[in-house]
């Protein structure tokens, strides 16, 4: 398309490029080193939930019944093929560990996507209604979020029996409030806007204004939530597992794999210490990256 | 200030009946009915079953029935537990004491260390000191506290041999329980060699538990000691020649806790939760494990009561903190009244 002499194309192609918002966001957030460092130790957990049938030397699943607590490869009685030693059903626990990043991660994942639907379906529902509806919404949320989250969890669990999906309704039930209560104040904020207004004006629908409008303006504080929320989704699944009630065993999630081993913690170290680590590497990953993101996406959330 | 707590307490009023509402809801949600449920396996008889109905009021319209639950439990009945038949609030009373000791305990030791942590990180700032301080307090905000316990049980008592392993005193001891405190019973009993029993005893549970509490209150102590450290009247302070802890101690730290007594006030739910974890591990025999084991034995009513209970206590705390909060702060107390 020819372009008359002056007009706005012209003009940009003498002038550099505004960098675009992706280019801007990670300019900022490759300055923080940890976030970095979460963020390629994060990468590799994921590659190793999608590879762990390649990586893995040997199935989840299989017990060498010659071969039952055998230490790490690295200490006196241990063999290589069995890196981190086996358990007391003599499965390698290596193998194991990487098949617990895909339950691990995929279930946060699940958890903070059902609470964040949820929540931000509830939240603009109240922030658009108003009165009574939003009365209700926010006096509900109130009494779900001054019980202790794992207690709630619990609770829940109670109602509909332990087990992993039950587990993660539990888990996003907690959550549930803090995404509500973003959504709600988010969309708040922005529904007083002109442009808001002049939408209106030209007459967009109720789901338009939510969806289309308003919604992409309250991502920012939603993303950092949800990443932070990701961390304390993984911890609180590993707890549910822990206390039997999440994940039910032969299920190598990292938390079922720590409460299987807690009676051989005097015994055999490396069966107690092993999933731990993953859990405590997985969770530092997620929180270092949801730190770095909070600081370029919501300076007003920052705590440090 | 009176207006300021009348509305503080004020709000209380609607979220307790929120509570009841959820907690009341909760049995009723539960596949079968409540006479079912508290007959258990043994089934009850159809004859039977319909008077127990009638009598416990399980026939009546679902709002009466609320009404009637919320009667019963303004008037401190709870319910009776299914498994042990004795009340709910009697159980959690009797267990309550040893969740406090330990969650004050844990309490403690994330205050003294994690103050002192959070200061000195922030005031050498960017030193290899502070640094270490980051990491372990991001660390600690990360870390699962149940794999957590395990390790230290692993170290101290397993390799070492210097903590038990379990529960809260040593067997061969028995301290006639006034507080419900072991630390003081057994220091009114008068019983030395009990009393080092009981701090064996608490030591793991208490640095478990502690952790996280730790570490969220030293990182939001160094950003809020950083924050004050550039005003202008430190700079005043130190132009004019104060020594510099003083500068620190009083002129620094004093507005700087103001957002860490918020962070301690927001804690006592984590510890709450964490309780359930820590008591599990260590079989501490306080209300977090209580209500494990009640969920794992399907003892609905403990359970129900127990939420009951937790959540309101933590609403009260927060009550508390929010006027604490008002009191230090006077901005607070009037922008809101």
């Amino acid at each position: 398309m020819a372009a008359a002499p002056g007009s706005l194309r012209e003009r940009d192609r003498s002038e550099p490029e505004p960098p675009g918002p992706l280019a801007d966001f990670w300019h900022h957030f490759r300055r923080n080193r940890g976030a970095l460092v979460g963020l390629a130790v994060l990468a590799v957990l994921v590659l190793v939930a999608l590879l762990a049938d390649v990586l893995a030397p040997h199935p989840p699943d299989l017990q060498y019944r010659d071969s039952l607590l055998l230490p790490p490869a690295f200490q006196e009685g241990g063999r290589i093929t069995f890196l981190l030693g086996t358990d007391a059903l003599g499965r390698d626990i290596f193998s194991r560990i990487l098949h617990g990043a895909r339950y691990s991660l995929a279930i946060g994942v699940l958890v903070i996507l059902l609470a964040l639907v949820a929540g931000i379906g509830i939240g603009l529902v109240a922030a658009f209604a108003g009165g009574v509806v939003d009365t209700l919404v926010m006096r509900l949320m109130d009494v779900l979020i001054a019980m202790p989250g794992l207690l709630l969890a619990l609770v829940v669990v109670a109602l509909v029996g332990p087990g992993l999906f039950n587990a993660m309704f539990a888990i996003a039930v907690v959550y549930l409030p803090h995404f509500v209560r973003l959504t709600r104040a988010a969309a708040m904020a922005e529904l007083g806007r002109d442009y808001v207004t002049a939408s209106r004006m030209a007459g967009a629908g109720v789901l338009r204004l939510m969806f289309v409008t308003v919604l992409p303006n309250c991502t920012p504080p939603l993303i950092v939530q949800a990443t932070l929320g990701f961390s304390t989704a993984v911890l609180d699944m590993a707890a549910l597992g822990f206390l039997g009630m999440g994940a039910q065993p032969p299920t190598p999630e990292w938390g079922t794999m720590l409460a299987d081993a807690r009676e051989f913690i005097l015994r055999a170290w490396w069966v107690v210490t092993m999933p731990g680590l993953a859990i405590l590497v997985t969770v530092l990953a997620i929180n270092l990256v949801g730190d770095g993101l909070r600081d370029v996406l919501d300076p007003r959330l920052r705590m440090t | 200030m009176l207006r300021f707590l009348l509305t503080r307490l004020g709000l209380l009023v609607p979220t307790f009946f929120g509570v009841t509402l959820i907690a009341f809801l909760f049995i009723r949600l539960l596949p079968g009915d409540p006479v079912e449920l508290m007959a258990g396996e043994r089934g009850v008889d159809p004859e039977r079953h319909a008077r127990l109905l009638h009598e416990l009021g399980f026939d009546r319209p679902l709002l009466e029935q609320y009404v009637l639950y919320l009667g019963r439990v303004l008037q401190g009945d709870l319910g009776r537990s299914i498994v042990t038949k004795q009340p709910v609030l009697s159980e959690f009373l009797a267990l309550f004491p040893a969740t406090v000791e330990l969650s004050l305990c844990a309490m403690i030791f994330a205050v003294l260390l994690g103050l002192p942590a959070g200061v000195l990180a922030a005031v050498r700032r960017g030193t290899l000191l502070d640094h270490a301080v980051i990491a372990v307090t991001l660390t600690g905000y990360s870390m699962p506290i149940f794999w957590w316990g395990l390790l230290l049980i692993i170290v101290f008592s397993g390799t070492l041999g210097w903590t038990p392993v379990s529960g809260r005193i040593s067997l061969l001891y028995f301290v006639e329980p006034k507080t419900g405190f072991m630390l003081i019973d057994t220091l009114l009993a008068g019983d030395r060699e009990a009393f080092a029993s009981a701090l064996r005893h608490l030591v793991l549970p208490t640095v478990v538990l502690g952790t996280i509490p730790l570490a969220v209150i030293a990182r939001q102590t160094r950003s809020a000691m950083l924050e004050v450290l550039g005003e202008d009247y430190i700079r005043t302070a130190r132009a004019k020649g104060l020594a510099p802890w003083r500068v620190i101690g009083l002129h620094a730290l004093r507005n700087a806790l103001i957002p860490v007594v918020t962070t301690i006030g927001l804690q006592v739910g984590v510890l709450l939760a964490g309780a359930i974890l820590t008591e599990t591990i260590f079989s501490w025999p306080g209300v977090g494990k209580w209500l494990v084991d009640s969920t794992f034995r399907r003892d609905y009513p403990v359970v129900q009561g127990g939420l009951l209970l937790i959540a309101s206590l933590v609403m009260m705390v927060n009550v508390v903190i929010d006027l604490l909060y008002g009191l230090i702060n006077p901005r607070i107390r009037h922008r809101r009244a």
